[in-house]
């Protein structure tokens, strides 16, 4: 059978799936958590609480600070010890609530109940109900950009959607969260996927997952054999497959065009496996988003692993678990290696959109020294966007910003593809990145002048 | 508090590099290296080994003593250009003169425009025209396979590029009777006696290197497929039209072709860098080496098409976009 994957460009990256068959262990509550109050993109959150005030776990602790944001709740019980500024994972201070950790009492009204409640069973939820329940529980995108869930499901009026699409890639090398979360609760994923249908008023839903991922594609098939409108779609194994214009490519063979159009312009949602799971829990267990599949691996790590984790929980108290920083010089990662965030320090907090913490020792954090581009052409031929990454990188670096717009500079999906196939180990992404930004700060200022 | 290594994703890389591409069409070039040594002997060698050398020598000390930068010998382009040099010229060639080819091609074609990577044209061509015109006596005559042990004293005969020539000077077709079958030309050791440059006799070596460049992934197929394909439905079409010009079998088994489809048109830093821009750079090529070689006053073309095509790519990188992702929205 030939397998679907998306027409151009994409590379093959080392997997270093190291932790697919360790069972997720339950991390131990943190001394203190951190809930940093932008942890979306979009508005950042704006804090309900004050110093001193007694929360329990899915006490909402800050409310959404615009229409493009989302709530926080506290994922654990105790006192309120400051809301003050934190370094967060960039090395910036960004504002956070810090709560000291007493006990473990839960909110009543979380169901914690083991019980699957289908939707069959629940007749009342409507779609506008479900998506009222998910912008209250503050689900976001949880496989990395974090854009909240709820207004994906409520799409412009000038787009329909058509169908919901499960982004079960996980095609970051060593991250194996979603694969985890995807074995151990595919029941609930797929009344996820049934509730998201249901919000999004569509009738067909896939769940696109890369062939590396066998056990996956065999379970969820046999699971849905009887379901008609859910179709499993086996992929390829190629990065940046879970890029969501790459998946819907995949998937249902449209392509998205050029920016601001989104997915839903072709009529697809895309949401990632553990948004649907967290939308099952929002909406049938009436628990709002306050823990996460997270994977915490590296080459050098003593004992990698997979972690149920509540957000807020430090970054070293996960690393500690698993055997502690290795010896050496080492590069610790939000996310992979492909998109991740390099951190300053592992005082920082996991966050709704903090899949992995990945530590890469020695020589693999390291970059190479940069030599000439001598114009071998693999960096244009993997992009998956069509775009001629060392064009854009030259453009940028030269500061032009008006042919770096017109090269459409504003399309790269930022995967890093051109930087990893580039044999001169040329800095291409880090100059497309200043370009992008300038023109987007170009382009918003425009449209302002306009208006 | 740990210190941690902070820099910008992708924090990953594919592992490769400028030596492994270098090194890759060095590996590749092995086959007919081995078969001009078997061919060519003594001249062989001398004439590649003092072209590497020289041209090593060239970057090495215009990078440290005019550039006053850190010279770059172990990236293997030096090395590349030299054997590329080489492979373009007679085995009978004064050491001399190689030296000054190597100058011009290291010196004003790479090292001037500011080394690797910036060179609008391909170095080791632009040395081979420049001592194409400025020696081209020594530079057309083309001594007999098989004289192992003869370097500036071998005798020397025609090629099958020049039978062609006369052919459709003299427009008598039965010239090219005399032209050895395609299993020769394709081994190289043709009939004639007069071969060719050193690289360029034998084409089966030169596939070979192509095959091993495809599955290293070094070069794509487009360049040098659409020569070859080029060439040889344009002379396909002229040897219908008229009997005087040679069968395209021959055509695209002779002279520099295989070399320059395989080996020099596909230069990274000289070449379009979208696979649109690639075939068309290749069928331009082909079709300006039919030219050359049937109405120009050389009988060989290849090189300078080559490098004709090689002053628009800039132009083709300008205009020959690769298609963006979303352009067409499918239904």
């Amino acid at each position: 059978m030939k397998l679907h994957t998306f027409k151009i460009g994409g590379i093959h990256p080392e997997e270093n799936k190291l932790t697919s068959d360790v069972v997720t262990k339950v991390a131990s509550l943190p001394k203190q958590a951190i809930y940093p109050l932008s942890q979306h993109i979009g508005a950042p959150a704006k804090p309900v609480v004050q110093k001193g005030d007694k929360v329990k776990v899915g006490t909402l602790i800050a409310e959404a600070g615009g229409f493009v944001s989302a709530p926080i709740y506290s994922s654990v019980s105790g006192t309120v010890f400051k809301v003050d500024t934190i370094f967060d994972a960039t090395g910036y201070r960004k504002p956070a609530i810090i709560i000291n950790v007493e006990g473990d009492e839960w909110e009543d009204s979380i169901d914690r109940s083991d019980k699957l409640e289908t939707l069959a069973n629940h007749p009342e939820l409507t779609s506008e109900a479900i998506i009222n329940r998910v912008k209250d529980a503050g689900v976001t995108g949880m496989g990395g950009a974090g854009f909240p869930t709820f207004i994906k499901l409520t799409p412009p009026p000038t787009a329909k959607a058509e169908c919901i699409i499960i982004n079960g890639v996980e095609c970051e090398p060593y991250i194996t969260a979603d694969y985890r979360l995807m074995m151990e609760h595919a029941d609930e994923i797929l009344v996820g996927l049934d509730l998201l249908m249901k919000a999004a008023k569509v009738d067909k839903g896939y769940i696109g997952i890369e062939e590396n991922k066998p056990d996956a594609i065999t379970l969820f098939k046999n699971k849905t054999a009887d379901d008609s409108r859910i179709t499993i779609v086996p992929l390829a194994q190629k990065y940046p497959q879970g890029g969501e214009k790459q998946l819907v490519d995949a998937v249902i063979k449209r392509q998205v065009p050029a920016p601001p159009a989104i997915p839903v312009n072709v009529g697809a949602i895309v949401q990632n496996v553990g948004s649907a799971y967290a939308v099952y829990q929002a909406v049938m267990k009436n628990k709002p988003l306050f823990e996460r599949y997270t994977t915490v691996t590296g080459k050098k790590i003593k004992n990698p692993a997979n972690f149920l984790v509540r957000m807020g929980t430090p970054m070293r108290d996960l690393i500690e678990a698993c055997g502690g920083m290795p010896d050496g010089e080492n590069k610790v990662l939000a996310g992979g290696p492909m998109m991740g965030k390099a951190l300053t320090t592992i005082d920082v907090p996991i966050c709704k959109g903090t899949n992995s913490v990945t530590v890469l020792t020695d020589n693999n954090a390291r970059r190479k020294a940069v030599q000439p581009c001598i114009r071998c052409a693999k960096c244009v031929n993997v992009c998956p966007m069509g775009l001629e990454p060392y064009l854009l990188a030259t453009l940028s670096a030269k500061q032009n910003w008006e042919k770096v717009e017109a090269e459409d500079i504003t399309s790269c999906i930022e995967c890093g593809s051109c930087q990893f196939t580039c044999p001169s180990h040329r800095p291409i992404l880090d100059n497309i990145r200043l370009g992008k930004s300038t023109v987007m700060s170009m382009i918003k200022a425009r449209n302002a002048a306009k208006k | 508090m740990e210190k941690l290594i902070v820099s910008l994703s992708p924090h990953a890389h594919g592992n490769d590099s400028v030596e492994r591409n270098m090194f890759g069409v060095i590996i590749a070039l092995i086959p007919a290296l081995l078969v001009s040594f078997l061919y060519f002997g003594l001249g062989s060698v001398v004439v590649t080994l003092s072209s590497v050398a020289a041209c090593v020598f060239f970057e090495w000390a215009i990078a440290k003593y005019i550039l006053k930068k850190e010279p770059t010998i172990s990236d293997g382009s030096a090395i590349l250009t030299g054997l590329l040099l080489g492979f373009n010229l007679p085995s009978n060639l004064p050491i001399w003169i190689i030296f000054i080819g190597a100058l011009f091609a290291i010196g004003i074609g790479k090292m001037t425009f500011g080394g690797l990577g910036n060179n609008p044209f391909n170095p080791a061509l632009l040395g081979r025209c420049f001592l194409l015109v400025s020696f081209p006596a020594q530079m057309t005559s083309w001594p007999v396979v098989g004289q192992l042990s003869k370097y500036l004293d071998a005798e020397t005969g025609a090629t099958p590029l020049s039978l062609m020539k006369t052919a459709i000077k003299t427009g008598d077709a039965s010239v090219l009777n005399k032209l050895p079958d395609a299993t020769h030309l394709l081994l190289g050791n043709n009939a004639l006696g007069g071969a060719g440059t050193i690289g360029e006799v034998c084409a089966l070596a030169l596939i070979l290197g192509l095959v091993y460049m495809l599955w290293k992934k070094i070069i794509s197929w487009h360049i040098p497929i659409s020569i070859i394909a080029t060439v040889f439905v344009f002379t396909w079409l002229l040897h219908l039209a008229n009997p005087v010009y040679a069968n395209p079998i021959a055509e695209i088994l002779s002279g520099g072709l295989m070399l320059g489809a395989i080996f020099m048109a596909t230069d990274y830093v000289t070449s379009p860098m979208t696979h649109k821009g690639q075939l068309i750079y290749g069928i331009s090529i082909g079709a300006l080496t039919v030219i050359i070689r049937n109405w120009g006053s050389y009988p060989e073309g290849m090189s300078f098409a080559i490098l004709i095509m090689n002053a628009f790519t800039p132009l083709i990188n300008t205009y020959v976009k690769p298609k963006r992702f979303g352009e067409v929205v499918k239904k």
